[in-house]
């Protein structure tokens, strides 16, 4: 990949839609199950996924030609983990509550497969630059997805999106919808779409 | 008798009630992608039993003996994701050497399991639970194993007859999957306040 505006502009729109992590590499379907009940908590989890995934891929292409191959996947872990690390604190201090709310899914950001992938498939082989654009690429697809997922969730769940009511008065809540049930099925009609509209686009 | 009929819930509760797949969406990856054949997914719950056993005791070691006295908290999830490699790698290592025939049927599968969130997340919530008793922590982890063994091996089962179904072109695949885990998840909830 060459460091030119264009090609960096297509490594970024591959994270949003060519290469969305979750709904066409289905990776991170943990968090994006958990953590979709409501906007506030997917935009603070996918906000987190962001900055640890930017770090991580600036460090890893910063020690790119120091790695050994059987020794590489435990530094990835082992820098995400720190970064994961101090994002938590940063929660707990600034947002105690959101903190509590997503429990123990920010510090499982570390075995989040989306950034190992990342590190592997794209940081430990390219230079600085084209590791943040991907790095932010990938994140906002991942942030994008979890919003759109929460909202349907948020919104057939409490007639509310970001807390504000936006239904009509007389709506009846669909309570499983912000059960675990609502999030398997909302993400299986969810792909089912994309599948669609990616078999029309070919 | 007390310790055995609590440890006896906490077992129930972890397979059944709070099963760590159905109802915290933990192992999502594996749930997903192995559960294609039925003796596969048998094969990797046994995997990941072992594994998350064995973490989820050495970490509470770790955290109550090492990190709590010294008041190294910080360190903490950097220490489990590293108790958790290595037990993997110690695992591997030892299957490689004394049951070659099974090495090479579980093949890349018993690596993955490292980043397996089902184990990450059994160690976490441990911590989080605060439980101050290693017996229990040991029967929560070995119930969490057996859970996650339990889910997967349903859904093997069930995708195993979905194969024969004639399902609409776009729902074919990971789609169809899911929203038979939410059915599956459905049905687990009736088992939500037992305990």
């Amino acid at each position: 990949m060459a460091n030119t505006a264009p090609a960096l502009k297509k490594t970024f729109l591959a994270g949003l839609w060519d290469e969305n992590p979750v709904l066409r590499l289905l990776l991170g379907m943990c968090p994006t199950l958990a953590v979709t009940a409501a906007v506030k908590p997917a935009l603070t989890m996918g906000l987190s996924v962001i900055f640890v995934l930017t770090c991580s891929n600036i460090v890893v292409s910063l020690m790119r030609h120091l790695l050994k191959p059987h020794l590489r996947i435990l530094m990835f872990t082992l820098t995400i983990a720190t970064f994961v690390t101090i994002a938590d604190l940063f929660l707990k201090a600034f947002q105690p509550e959101m903190s509590d709310q997503l429990g123990p899914y920010i510090p499982l950001i570390i075995v989040n497969c989306i950034i190992i992938c990342r590190a592997e498939a794209c940081a430990s082989k390219n230079g600085l630059v084209v590791s943040i654009v991907d790095a932010l690429g990938m994140g906002l697809g991942f942030t994008l997805t979890l919003c759109v997922l929460a909202g349907v969730r948020e919104l057939l769940a409490t007639g509310k999106v970001f807390e504000i009511p936006v239904l009509w008065d007389g709506f009846l809540p669909w309570a499983a919808m912000g059960m675990p049930v609502g999030a398997f099925i909302t993400l299986g009609l969810l792909l089912a779409g994309v599948n669609a509209i990616a078999q029309k686009e070919n | 008798m007390d310790l055995l009929q609590d440890l006896l819930l906490a077992f129930l509760g972890i397979v059944i009630v709070n099963n760590l797949v159905l109802t915290k969406f933990l192992g999502i990856c594996p749930y997903l992608g192995v559960s294609g054949r039925i003796d596969m997914a048998f094969g990797m719950g046994c995997a990941v039993t072992f594994v998350v056993t064995l973490a989820g005791t050495l970490t509470w070691l770790i955290d109550h003996l090492l990190l709590m006295p010294y008041g190294l908290e910080v360190m903490r999830y950097v220490c489990f994701i590293l108790v958790i490699a290595g037990a993997v790698q110690l695992v591997e290592m030892y299957v490689r050497k004394f049951f070659p025939a099974l090495y090479e049927s579980f093949g890349i599968f018993l690596p993955l399991i490292t980043t397996n969130c089902a184990i990450l997340g059994l160690c976490l919530f441990i911590n989080l639970w605060e439980i101050d008793n290693l017996l229990e922590a040991v029967v929560l982890s070995v119930g969490a194993g057996i859970g996650f063994t339990l889910a997967i091996c349903i859904m093997a089962g069930i995708r195993e007859n979905l194969e024969l179904a004639d399902v609409p072109g776009p729902l074919r695949g990971a789609p169809i999957t899911l929203i038979t885990a939410g059915l599956l998840t459905l049905a687990f909830m009736g088992f939500a306040g037992m305990i």
